[in-house]
């Protein structure tokens, strides 16, 4: 597992007071660990924190599963991050 | 009861009147408050005097609420040099009087950046603060002028019966989260903006008072500080009037 996917997981168990193992690549935010509206957006704002990157609205839209978000912020790492 | 011990306020049109007050109210009860202005340094400075000497303490925070930009920028400063950001209070407004038949465009325009979006700005940023502190109580000082509409004040009045509106939804919104959003509506206040009243029409809204007093910016700090506190947790999305009965 890469280091970025690590952090993701961590970020995710963090915020979703979930235990890391339940963050599997497969499971998705809202159906599979019980996050809400809210508790996206609460996500995304620390993503954006922890990897300086800048999210936007249609792009959070997509970011379903745990892969979805390790996904895209891998692909969007600012030079020299990660 | 309504301890802020550790709780990090901010409170815009803080330099003068009711902002004045609640600023104080806040800072004697424990919490750090960020005491906005947008141009009277001076007055600022004296609220910030009189925070200290009711054993509080706070800071100055120069911005113009219709700046979206800046106030994004003060929230985020004041909540990372006090560790977050529990209570914020829109309570910076204009009043540009007159008959609607006169207004210009510009005074509409003038009403809703300072009274509308300042509020909507201040809690956007502050709401995005009180998630992350898993607590937070949003206030907003609206008039019971937006309640029972007042000959020459369209604007003022639309403008604070739309902070009801948003609180809410903003109550709503963020309820999930601990988060609560309230109004206050004070009716007939001793401040600089109603002393610039004539007289007979002072006297005359008096009588519409069952109280039979002007109030003071203290009597609305006191609902603010309720507001704001833990004890009102089960609040929220509501309006308190605090107008002597003027409006029941």
């Amino acid at each position: 597992m890469s280091d970025t996917e690590q952090r993701v997981r961590a970020i995710i168990a963090k915020h979703l007071e979930i235990d890391l193992d339940k963050v599997k690549s497969e499971a998705a935010f809202i159906e599979d660990l019980g996050a809400d509206s809210l508790a996206i957006v609460e996500l995304v704002l620390a993503f954006e924190e922890e990897f300086d990157l800048d999210i936007p609205d249609s792009e959070t839209e997509r970011i379903r599963t745990v892969q979805d978000a390790v996904d895209f912020i891998s692909s969007h790492l600012p030079r020299g991050n990660g | 009861m309504f301890d802020l011990q550790g709780r990090v306020a901010i409170v815009t049109g803080a330099s003068r009147g009711i902002g004045r007050a609640i600023a104080v109210t806040l800072a004697r009860q424990g919490a750090w408050v960020g005491v906005n202005y947008a141009r009277n340094a001076q007055a600022a400075e004296e609220t910030l005097a009189a925070m200290r000497a009711a054993g509080g303490d706070g800071e100055l925070l120069p911005f113009d609420v219709s700046d979206s930009a800046a106030v994004t920028e003060a929230v985020d400063g004041l909540a990372a040099r006090r560790g977050g950001l529990h209570i914020a209070v829109a309570n910076a407004g204009i009043a540009v009087d007159g008959l609607l038949l006169r207004m210009k465009d510009d005074d509409l325009a003038r009403t809703f950046a300072t009274n509308v979006n300042g509020a909507l700005y201040l809690a956007r940023a502050s709401v995005r603060l009180m998630m992350k502190a898993k607590w937070g109580r949003f206030l907003a000082v609206s008039s019971v002028v937006g309640q029972t509409g007042n000959v020459g004040q369209t604007a003022y009045a639309a403008s604070k019966a739309a902070l009801e509106g948003a609180a809410r939804s903003i109550a709503r919104e963020y309820a999930s989260r601990n988060i609560t959003a309230n109004v206050i509506a004070p009716g007939f206040i001793d401040t600089d903006m109603t002393a610039a009243l004539p007289d007979a029409m002072r006297s005359k809204i008096l009588e519409g008072v069952p109280l039979g007093r002007l109030g003071s910016a203290e009597d609305v700090a006191a609902a603010a500080l309720y507001l704001a506190s833990n004890e009102a947790g089960y609040v929220t999305g509501q309006v308190l009037n605090v107008n002597g009965g003027l409006y029941v």
